[in-house]
């Protein structure tokens, strides 16, 4: 009789403890395309994830954090969405995290919403993918959040009074464009000409549609290609079209002076003025550390860009989640604890909107100037508290 | 049994058919977490089938089948989307028909031309479809594609399982079991026969009088049928569509693993299409940054030692353990 009430207290004993164990190791599966074109935004966004983990060991309190990853593989959505099935039902985890291309966050927003997983989305900036589940908050950008911040710095900081976009022929170019034009025109300029420039494929030939631009005389060119060799290669075209002698300013959201490809880009790069929410030349205290940080554990001729320092607020509002849940994951407490969040982060102050789950942060308006023997990001002005104007607007799909 | 007699009856069921339909049952019990990925390789099955038609049996090498792949998924989804045509079965339907009128259509051109001519027009064929459903972003929702589709209950009985993906399951075996049966009674039938001649020695098939290019090209169309089919389901089992059914990498994809199982073999589609992707998704799972380099080595290594692929493997070790026996 003794020993059975000793194994039965001790059966007892270790059922609560596994209990407790389990209450207290939350998992989060991470999604992103670590192989294939998007590897290096993958690799980005994972150092960025890696980092919080490591220089903030005591953000997520006594909980356990198990990080189970995936490759998404290409950007068509069947693959993101098939992992984060598995993820789901196999791995059972609590928190979904990543997503590197819209299409893979479009496509798995019925799964978060039908399993109710929350899902912090580090980088997928198509505006309108936080209407498409209650389970989604975002930690990255919409184009709209340099595009728009653009437009009205291009009127009120550079005094452009006509402007002339080019872009390429996708939706985040489209989005640019729009976000752009609304932002500008509402601020007293005109957008004379709008020129798609080719896909996002391959690199086109820029000078037909440079030249274009050149005829038409605007004070500003508002250029949105993708980050890497399109943006080698109009900074070749600007140059070699003259287009700054002809006082045509080259400008663009922060994609196009992504800071990995920023010192390959040379001379052609300086004098250009962009809008972005991070450059890893930010001023203040936290982006320091971050960057020291970075450089100490992957070598110091690396540098986060706005990706890494997406994956490590994405992490920091988790943590966030964590800590305020007791490490206890409900799907709907941990989308309110989301919901104006605040967070001061490497990009400065950031903070979730309650109403749009998407983010609110200072967008910079900066120059690339030559400093020591290498391109700097110059800080011109800074636009504080940006929304997701698409949503504010309620344009196209964005309507809720 | 004399040779005359096996050639004869060959086009009869075999026990072992049975087999992969038994397995694929089977899989739906026992792994009931992994039906999404089952769903995958069930719709990359039939889209193999499909260019086994062309390419291990008509003889026709392309690099352009996803076109036929993209048509089938679109159709579905611009259906759904747009005219709330959202009914399942006669999505498939549908997605056959615009499917293989495309290929009926591409196929009247590009196959006067052969080698490598032809090669270069079924990329371009698809080129022109992939840039086609960019700049109709309205309609195709281009590069960010069209979410929220939703599809009413199959055989209005049942309904689309948002997370295990159960039904969806069941319903691309179902499909993928039809499609197979009109490709095994194609192969074996007298046009089949024609399409392996045309393969085999062009130039006699011309001479004993065989209306060769009308075979090729119904052999063409039929295939885009089939492919459009598989992308109709690719579209329904995962409610979303983009760009990425239209790439380059898809069709090339699909045809490493023909290769992979064998071509010309009727069962290689399944053979590669499970060996491929399961292998794929186990090393994808383990080292989600450098599974690549596994695959490769494999691949490498098949291509070295089994040009036949893993159906020739089997093949050729039945003939040593028959040989040894007798």
């Amino acid at each position: 009789m003794n020993t059975k009430l000793t194994q039965l207290s001790a059966a007892l004993f270790l059922t609560a403890f596994a209990a407790v164990a389990l209450a207290q190791t939350v998992k989060v599966g991470v999604v992103l395309p670590y192989t294939g074109g998007g590897a290096e935004f993958a690799q980005q966004v994972d150092r960025g994830i890696q980092t919080f983990m490591k220089h903030n060991p005591k953000a997520f309190g006594p909980y356990k954090i198990e990080i189970v990853k995936r490759d998404s593989k290409n950007p068509s959505g069947a693959e993101a969405k098939t992992a984060v099935q598995e993820l789901i039902v196999q791995e059972k985890v609590d928190i979904l995290t990543g997503f590197i291309y819209s299409g893979d966050a479009i496509a798995s927003a019925s799964l978060f919403t039908e399993a109710k997983r929350p899902a912090v989305i580090m980088n997928a900036g198509t505006a309108w993918i936080t209407n498409l589940s209650p389970m989604i908050a975002r930690v990255s950008f919409s184009m709209w959040h340099a595009g728009h911040a653009m437009g009205e710095a291009a009127a009120k900081n550079v005094k452009a009074k006509t402007a002339v976009v080019g872009y390429s022929d996708f939706p985040p170019g489209k989005d640019s464009l729009d976000a752009f034009k609304r932002g500008f025109e509402a601020s007293g300029g005109k957008v004379i000409d709008e020129i798609p420039m080719g896909g996002p494929g391959q690199v086109p030939d820029f000078t037909p549609f440079f030249q274009r631009a050149k005829d038409k005389k605007p004070d500003v060119f508002f250029v949105f290609v993708p980050a890497g060799d399109h943006a080698l290669a109009v900074l070749k075209t600007y140059g070699a079209l003259g287009m700054r002698a002809a006082g045509i300013k080259l400008i663009g959201p922060g994609d196009i002076t992504q800071d990995i490809k920023l010192q390959a880009m040379g001379d052609n790069a300086v004098g250009l003025i962009t809008i972005h929410h991070y450059n890893a030349d930010l001023d203040n205290a936290q982006n320091k550390r971050f960057v020291e940080a970075w450089k100490q554990d992957f070598g110091p001729n690396t540098t986060p860009d706005f990706m890494g320092v997406q994956g490590y607020d994405g992490m920091a509002a988790i943590a966030h989640v964590v800590t305020t849940l007791k490490g206890k994951i409900d799907a709907d407490a941990a989308i309110n604890a989301l919901r104006g969040w605040k967070y001061d982060s490497p990009r400065g102050p950031i903070s979730i909107d309650p109403r749009t789950r998407d983010i609110v942060m200072n967008e910079y308006l900066s120059e690339v100037v030559k400093s020591g023997g290498r391109l700097v990001q110059k800080n011109i002005a800074t636009l504080t508290a940006v929304k997701d104007m698409c949503k504010e607007l309620g344009e196209g799909r964005c309507k809720q | 049994m004399n040779a005359a007699t096996e050639l004869a009856r060959r086009h009869r069921w075999r026990w072992w058919e049975a087999l992969p339909w038994i397995a694929a049952l089977a899989a739906f019990f026992v792994f009931p977490t992994y039906l999404a990925f089952g769903t995958q390789v069930l719709i990359t099955i039939l889209f193999a089938l499909s260019l086994d038609l062309v390419l291990g049996y008509a003889g026709i090498v392309t690099l352009g089948h996803a076109a036929f792949f993209g048509a089938g998924a679109y159709t579905v989804g611009m259906l759904a989307a747009h005219w709330g045509w959202n009914e399942p079965i006669s999505g498939l339907v549908a997605a056959a028909f615009v499917a293989g009128a495309i290929g009926l259509a591409s196929g009247l051109v590009l196959l006067r031309t052969h080698g490598l001519a032809l090669l270069m027009l079924t990329l371009c064929t698809m080129a022109l479809l992939e840039q086609a459903a960019n700049m109709g972003a309205a309609w195709t929702g281009g590069f960010d594609g069209m979410p929220g589709l939703s599809f009413s209950r199959i055989l209005g009985l049942f309904s689309f399982d948002v997370l295990y993906f159960r039904s969806q399951y069941l319903y691309t075996l179902a499909v993928l079991f039809l499609c197979f049966v009109l490709v095994r009674m194609l192969v074996y039938s007298s046009f089949g026969q024609s399409l392996t001649g045309v393969r085999e020695n062009l130039l006699r098939m011309h001479a004993v009088g065989a209306p060769v290019r009308t075979r090729q090209v119904l052999a063409y169309t039929v295939s885009a049928a089939l492919a459009g089919v598989a992308g109709a389901l690719f579209t329904q089992s995962n409610t979303y569509v983009n760009l990425a059914v239209l790439g380059l990498e898809r069709s090339a994809g699909v045809m490493i693993v023909l290769i992979l199982g064998g071509y010309g073999r009727l069962y290689g589609a399944f053979v590669g299409a499970i060996a491929y992707m399961v292998l794929e998704h186990s090393l994808a799972k383990a080292y989600p940054t450098a599974w690549q380099l596994g695959l490769g080595l494999t691949l490498v290594l098949v291509a070295l030692y089994a040009r036949n692929g893993v159906i020739g493997i089997l093949v050729s070790l039945r003939r040593r353990f028959a040989g040894t026996a007798r």
